[in-house]
């Protein structure tokens, strides 16, 4: 018998939740000129939580004319540190109703309460007060001569694996310099989105300065394709970015696009072993692995292979899986049957190729997507498993002897998002990082994030950063 | 005569502190903490360690140890009561016919500075005086300026001395070493020299046990079983005074050790203050309300 089993810890707030969400357009809550609703449900229970108004090209029209006007009447006049006053003013009401926040984004996309607790809604709020400080200081990061300028009217279209964070990712600096905003949030995941849009009007930000178009793929088609759009920001899958890129192509707005990622973990032999088991484990279980900067693909020196995939092997069965409301819950739910579907067929592809599966003992819960932490050793570069974004709890582990071999292993992707690397040696590390191809590299930990450090990808994971100064530029003409 | 094996793995203070941070918010609710409460009664090293010491305190603090809350059947016993070598005698007899066990600090503490054979007469002492357990205390200095051997051959001595009958603990000082990587060394020499359990503090300087400290000590008891097969404990102590810190504790151990070092045998609370504040949650938990402090004996 199990001694000291942790009884269920649920989170205990309930928020409240509407039946219905129409559209945030010009200040004011409209239904969709569609006249069409979605749903969106609870992936832990597969319960419905509300219905979604289903904005479509007249909506969207309309979204972006409301924009147009705020920004040409109000928003580009309004003095720099009153523009930061907004700006702090909602970084604070998230901060405020925090709780209630964490609880309806691990409602409405499955993700552990402990991580929308402690990382995505203060880190919100975070970015919120960073980019406000930004907003009168702006000319301090400008070249000798040059005024900051903001763009116009922004299409800002977010995923569902961080939906309030991605959302004050693009929304926070793109408001501090000045700009208005349509923003899109991801269909299976708009809850949070719409609670902020209620905080911006609690706010009072002028009619038309933020803009929340819900709907699904052609919601963001008509987004990205509306004429009187100066800029787009999307963050989602490679897929849709390709299709996003070739459609601006000859135009002259701007795009910034952070995509997928099959990001390389390097651990070295010499590395400080159990530290870098913990870095794996977050690296690639955080968030169910919904995680574009993931490290999905684990390169350990030959020479520990064996061990690592020993204690990996043991601390997978100390992972908790099961309610997402659930203080203790490692692993929540996979965002969508979809999704689940997804990886469902990526990993059956992996035991076909030959490779060896290893997963978490433990029950799945009855209702809801789920799936246990898993992770496949014998993995060869030729693998799907070891090339495609799974963008679920799966880790591909690989071997390499030298450093020289890392690295090349680790480059060898259409992708270039994040990696990380682990040794106790400091010039091996900087000599690897200085060599991998990757927009973020993190040494001797993983998953690091602050409102201060851009972040962003090479090659086919997008390009312009966000966060930091360089993520103020993408909004600036300059 | 066991022997020091050449390195140890290295440990990377970030992420560790992270990790143990992490542990730390582990939500321990209804029947969880009332069975995490009585597991840390059960555990507890019922410590008094002062120059003041004397036979009636020690009597008293046995009374406490062998019935912590009169009145309440379900409350168990403490695993032991650690006392001074000359307080064995007292404790000794206090203590007799109960599973109670009588610890006695040995070899110089709290400095460790003195010669082998005061530190192995120290011991023998406890021994002769009915000492169930000894908790030992390393040279952190001679640890510290690279003497690795002359600090393996004093634990190997004294564990000699005490056989296979008496438990010992040694004691690392974890406050003096500096960092993970010493603890880290210091765990894995002391557990291969003979230690049955690894300790944290003696309690005597700024920082005694910490959340870190205790998982890095976790780490090198597990890497030992995996390499030896033999299931060696763990001795927190120092500054542990609140149900959530020894809860916290026990998550820990837990989670890296796992549900096997769940036991008086293989994992110990050096406190005093501690008991009290468990005897206070655990009547919270059974009644749904606090009882004033005066309720719980102070002893």
């Amino acid at each position: 018998m199990a001694i000291f089993d942790y009884a269920p810890a649920p989170e205990s707030v309930r928020p409240q939740i509407r039946d219905d969400y129409g559209l945030f357009i010009d200040g004011r809550w409209s239904p969709p000129a569609s006249g069409a609703y979605f749903e969106t449900v609870n992936p832990a229970t597969e319960t419905t939580l509300a219905r979604i108004a289903y904005a479509n090209d007249a909506d969207v029209d309309r979204a972006v004319r409301a924009a147009r006007k705020a920004y040409d009447k109000y928003w580009r006049k309004l003095k720099p540190a009153d523009r930061a006053k907004y700006i702090y003013r909602i970084a604070r009401a998230i901060t405020e109703r925090s709780r209630e926040l964490a609880v309806l984004e691990t409602m409405d996309g499955g993700k552990p309460i402990k991580e929308s607790r402690d990382f995505d809604i203060p880190a919100s709020a975070a970015h919120f007060f960073y980019n406000a400080g930004w907003a009168d200081k702006l000319e301090w990061i400008m070249r000798a001569g040059r005024e900051p300028q903001s763009l116009g009217v922004c299409g800002q279209i977010v995923p569902w694996n961080f939906p309030l964070l991605m959302a004050a990712w693009k929304l926070a600096p793109a408001l501090a310099c000045g700009n208005t905003v349509v923003l899109k949030p991801a269909e299976t995941t708009p809850l949070t989105a719409l609670a902020l849009a209620q905080i911006i009007e609690e706010a009072d930000l002028p009619p038309g300065v933020v803009n929340v178009v819900t709907g699904d793929g052609t919601t963001g088609a008509a987004l990205v394709e509306h004429p009187d759009v100066d800029k787009i920001a999307f963050t989602g899958s490679t897929e849709v970015g390709k299709m996003i890129a070739r459609r601006l192509g000859g135009s002259d707005k701007r795009l910034t696009l952070e995509l997928g990622g099959k990001a390389a973990h390097i651990v070295f032999a010499d590395a400080p072993m159990d530290q870098a088991i913990e870095g794996v484990v977050n690296g690639i279980y955080f968030n169910q692995g919904h995680v574009c900067c993931a490290g999905s693909r684990l390169l350990v020196e030959e020479r520990v292979h064996d061990e690592i995939v020993v204690r990996l092997t043991e601390r997978l069965q100390t992972l908790r899986l099961g309610d997402p409301l659930d203080k203790n819950t490692d692993i929540g739910a996979i965002n969508s049957r979809a999704q689940l579907e997804k990886i469902e067929e990526l990993v059956r592809s992996g035991v076909e190729q030959g490779a060896t599966l290893v997963q978490q003992q433990c029950d799945l819960p009855s209702r809801g997507f789920f799936f246990p932490a898993s992770f496949f050793s014998n993995v060869h570069q030729s693998h799907r498993i070891a090339r495609e974004e799974i963008f679920g709890p799966v880790l591909s582990i690989l071997t390499f002897r030298t450093p020289d071999e890392a690295v090349e292993k680790a480059n060898n992707t259409p992708y270039g998002l994040s990696a990380g690397v682990w040794t106790e040696k400091g010039s091996k590390n900087m000599w690897v990082a200085q060599r991998l191809r990757a927009g973020v590299v993190w040494c001797n930990t993983f998953n690091q994030f602050d409102p201060s450090s851009p972040f962003g990808g090479y090659r086919e994971s997008g390009f312009g950063r966000e966060g930091g100064v360089h993520g103020l530029f993408e909004y600036l003409a300059h | 005569m066991p022997t020091l094996t050449s390195s140890s793995v290295s440990v990377d203070a970030v992420m560790l502190e992270s990790r143990a941070a992490a542990l730390a918010k582990r939500s321990i609710k209804t029947s969880a903490k009332l069975e995490g409460i009585t597991l840390a009664i059960r555990c507890i090293d019922l410590t008094t360690l002062e120059g003041k010491d004397s036979r009636g305190r020690v009597r008293s603090l046995c009374a406490k140890a062998r019935n912590p809350r009169p009145g309440w059947p379900n409350v168990p016993s403490v695993a032991a009561v650690c006392v001074y070598p000359n307080l064995v005698p007292v404790a000794k007899e206090a203590l007799r016919g109960t599973p109670v066990k009588v610890a006695s600090v040995a070899t110089a503490f709290p400095s460790g500075l003195s010669s082998l054979e005061v530190k192995l007469a120290d011991t023998a002492a406890a021994l002769a005086s009915g000492a169930d357990e000894i908790d030992m205390v390393i040279d952190r200095g001679a640890f510290l300026s690279g003497d690795e051997g002359s600090v393996f051959g004093e634990i190997a001595a004294v564990k000699q001395l005490c056989g296979s009958a008496a438990h010992l603990k040694v004691i690392l000082e974890t406050g003096e070493l500096g960092t993970y990587d010493n603890i880290r060394r210091a765990s894995d020499l002391a557990l291969e020299a003979g230690a049955d359990t690894i300790k944290t503090s003696t309690g005597k300087v700024g920082t005694n046990a910490t959340f870190p400290t205790a998982l890095v000590m976790c780490e090198a008891i597990r890497d030992f079983a995996r390499r030896t097969g033999e299931r060696r404990g763990l001795k927190v102590a120092g500054g542990v005074r609140t149900t959530k810190q020894a809860l916290t504790y026990l998550v820990i151990v837990k989670e890296t050790l796992g549900d096997a070092w769940l036991t008086p045998d293989r994992f110990r609370i050096g406190a005093s203050a501690l008991l009290d504040d468990l005897l206070m949650q655990l009547e919270k938990e059974e009644t749904g309300h606090y009882a004033g402090t005066d309720y719980i004996p102070k002893d």
